[in-house]
């Protein structure tokens, strides 16, 4: 057992810290940045390229850096401390995790090591209306034609799915269970309506409309495989939102030793500094249980389970540190002008997009009675 | 970055597993493990167990016993003696008084008392906090004039906890009451608390309970060979001792246990024609202090991975907090479990409540205690937002 990080695993922290630091001086370039399509700046994109980090923990014989999950754990909590609007998360460990989980070889050699280049953004089509956090597909079919497939039905809200060049799409196959196929940007009879989300990045609706599609993999049900690409993406999620939580933590503790009111600052009121140390208290317990979550990834346990606890864990500090955050600061809190609305704005997002705490807990609650305790070194987590 | 323990320490837990369920009496564990009352001499038997096997003080220095662990190794040993429901070696005398005696005694005190403290033949108590005196404990008035070679002693401390059991006390006192800073003129000493003037008056708590004291002291003479380090040093050692406090007490392995006893309880109560654990809000429930108890855990390991020089990480502030929050969620959690069964805490033969259920209310009302021992969780509040945050 051993909780530190490396020195590789520290040099690339500040490589990445570094960059995106570069990108993203201040709150007002990132929301220029997310003021302009494609939502997120492409030259940022192109940087953490270069620096391999798109193709982080993909194969190196297709074009990636063969890094496991503590490295993406690094990368994504980077990017939530200065809430980089890339969709590192959305491309590289879902989408991309997808494609390297279930593409065959030819897939894999060909999308993985473009999308590792920086020159294709994928994006996972899965959401749909009336349905929330689920591992199968209701409501786009996929029909065999001949040797291919079309698709048909709505996939909505899709997290940088206008902007994306190429779709993993989640379909009923005619079979029974869930298909995962891939879609062209400018296939035909794809429609994408894109749309600016509240935190600034950007969803779409995707309509398909006999939309031809290529089997992902070599078929059968797939929702096991779509199940634990979005355990491993709620990891690194969870990594984003300790990033943008102790941001969002360190900029109030900041806020409330100069602002001044009745002629002393403001951490002069134990009522403020409690709630500061409680929300202190949430971080580390959450970033204990993120951590740990990417080393059971890595240690080949049981991933679902871990990470239903770490979706519970940060899911509640995000909400307690956010609110915290914006009531400690008062009105400046809920500006656009100020940085911190925008951390609450993006850390409501995640809680969102793969399912928030009470999910997690309600999925806990269903197998709670099956162990007399919860062993976090032990079966079924270390592998 | 590894999850796994080494070899190694799974070998070294699966003896401690071993030691903890086979070597310590089976009826003294199993009232540990029903919160019933544990005899002074079951508490004496039991450290004597462990420290016959070297487990009592391995955290005291090689030379007066201890074990040269790491800081895993420890929190392993104590993780496993609570899941084993083993009454934990005596807090005064082995957390508190023998790593300042180890630290800051002199020789001749070393050898008078260490041996006899990590095998219980000594009971020690505490007597620190006085009626106006609580968290702001350097406010102490008890006071030592010196008289010829005594120390004469006056005053009163309160919540001295077991002190009816207790063979020696060891003392914050005042020495010097003109002191600039009220820290400053504080010293630590110990004696018997059969020495002429010492009485003690029994605290009867909400449960019904009686396990803290007040503690008089009326001219009380006490050799001045039982000061402890220098003269108006006390604070630094009291600072020491309660630093060493706060580690170990998450008491994540005691939690553990009563989450589950929680599921084996809800399990026997029946709503609505299914057992209470799959009653949807319960389980629920449970989950979520179990799952923030996972939390703590792993919080626990990374400030033992990081603690410098036997110094207390800050971030042990967290674990008081936190630790002592699961622990009341758990006693809470029992008392609902049992529901209307949880008012029979008096109950005797000839009733039907399990036993389980009579403890359940006294047990959570105890426990209002542990948010507020160790330093309250206003003082870790203070410590985190001051040392950690800057505010």
């Amino acid at each position: 057992m051993d909780f530190t990080f490396d020195s590789e695993q520290n040099d690339l922290r500040e490589a990445v810290r570094g960059l995106l630091e570069r990108a993203y001086s201040d709150s007002e370039a990132r929301r220029k940045a997310a003021a302009n399509e494609p939502g997120f700046d492409e030259k940022t994109w192109s940087r953490l390229a270069e620096m391999g980090l798109l193709g982080l923990p993909f194969a190196e014989e297709h074009g990636g850096m063969g890094a496991g999950p503590i490295e993406v754990a690094i990368v994504a909590e980077e990017i939530g401390r200065v809430i980089a609007p890339e969709p590192f998360i959305e491309a590289v460990v879902l989408a991309g995790g997808l494609i390297a989980a279930v593409g065959t070889d030819e897939q894999k050699a060909q999308l993985l090591a473009a999308i590792a280049e920086g020159t294709s953004v994928p994006a996972f089509a899965h959401a749909e209306i009336g349905t929330r956090w689920s591992a199968s597909a209701s409501a786009v079919t996929a029909t065999q034609t001949g040797d291919g497939w079309t698709l048909t039905g709505v996939k909505e809200p899709v997290p940088t799915g206008a902007r994306a060049d190429v779709l993993v799409v989640s379909a009923v196959v005619d079979s029974g269970g869930t298909g995962l196929f891939v879609v062209q940007g400018d296939a035909a009879g794809l429609t994408r309506t894109g749309y600016r989300t509240h935190d600034g990045t950007r969803a779409a609706n995707v309509r398909f409309d006999g939309t031809p599609a290529t089997l992902l993999g070599t078929g059968g049900d797939q929702t096991a495989a779509v199940e634990r690409a979005l355990a491993e993406a709620r990891i690194a999620y969870s990594h984003e939102a300790i990033g943008a939580i102790d941001t969002a933590l360190r900029t109030t503790a900041e806020y409330l030793k100069t602002r001044k009111q009745f002629g002393v600052t403001l951490n002069k009121f134990q009522a403020l500094t409690f709630r500061a140390a409680d929300m202190y208290v949430s971080l580390e317990l959450a970033r204990s249980t993120a951590l740990w979550a990417s080393m059971v990834q890595d240690a080949g346990g049981d991933v679902l389970s871990a990470a239903d606890r770490t979706r519970l864990q940060t899911s509640r500090a995000g909400r307690h540190v956010g609110k915290e955050a914006i009531q400690l600061h008062g009105g400046i809190g809920v500006t656009a002008e100020y940085s911190v609305g925008h951390y609450v704005s993006r850390l409501t997002a995640i809680d969102h997009l793969l399912g928030d705490g009470d999910f997690a807990a309600a999925r806990l609650a269903r197998t709670v009675g099956d162990r007399p305790t919860v062993d976090p070194l032990g079966a079924p987590y270390a592998g | 970055m590894r999850l796994q323990l080494s070899p190694e320490l799974e070998a070294f837990r699966e003896e401690m597993r071993t030691f903890f369920t086979t070597q310590v009496p089976q009826e003294i564990r199993d009232k540990v493990a029903a919160h019933r009352h544990v005899s002074k001499e079951e508490y004496v038997e039991a450290q004597r167990a462990l420290n016959a096997a070297g487990l009592a003080v391995p955290h005291w220095p090689v030379e007066w016993g201890g074990r040269d662990w790491t800081p895993l190794q420890r929190h392993i040993w104590r993780e496993e003696m609570q899941l084993a429901s083993v009454p934990e070696p005596l807090a005064f005398n082995t957390s508190m008084i023998g790593p300042v005696l180890a630290a800051f005694g002199n020789q001749e005190q070393k050898e008078r008392f260490l041996a006899k403290t990590a095998n219980l033949d000594i009971w020690w108590c505490q007597g620190f906090s006085e009626p106006d005196a609580g968290s702001d404990l350097a406010s102490l008035r008890t006071t030592a004039v010196r008289d010829g070679d005594d120390w004469v002693v006056n005053g009163q401390k309160t919540w001295t906890t077991l002190g009816q059991h207790a063979d020696w006390i060891f003392c914050l006192v005042r020495t010097d009451p003109t002191a600039e800073k009220k820290q400053r003129g504080i010293s630590m000493l110990v004696f018997p608390m059969d020495t002429p003037g010492v009485t003690l008056r029994p605290i009867e708590l909400i449960d019904g309970g009686f396990e803290v004291n007040e503690v008089f002291f009326e001219d009380v003479r006490v050799p001045a060979e039982n000061l402890i380090g220098e003269e108006n040093r006390g604070w630094d050692y009291a600072k020491f001792l309660l630093g060493n406090e706060r580690v170990g007490i998450a008491r994540v392995g005691a939690t553990k246990k009563m989450l589950a006893q929680a599921k084996d309880y809800a399990r026997e109560i029946t709503v609505d024609g299914r057992p209470l654990l799959e009653d949807p809000f319960m389980a629920t429930r449970i989950a979520e202090v179990e799952n923030e108890l996972v939390a703590l855990e792993l919080t626990a390991l990374r400030v033992v991975a990081n603690s410098a020089d036997g110094k207390p990480h800050p971030a042990s502030s967290v674990l008081k907090l936190k630790g002592s929050e699961l622990q009341q969620a758990a006693t809470e959690l029992l008392v609902d479990i049992a529901g209307p069964l949880s008012v029979a805490s008096f109950a005797e033969e000839g009733s039907d409540v399990p036993d389980w259920a009579r403890v359940a209310t006294p047990h959570y009302l105890n426990y209002r205690k542990v948010s507020i021992y160790g330093g309250s969780n206003e003082v870790q509040r203070t410590i985190i937002a001051g040392t950690i945050l800057g505010l």
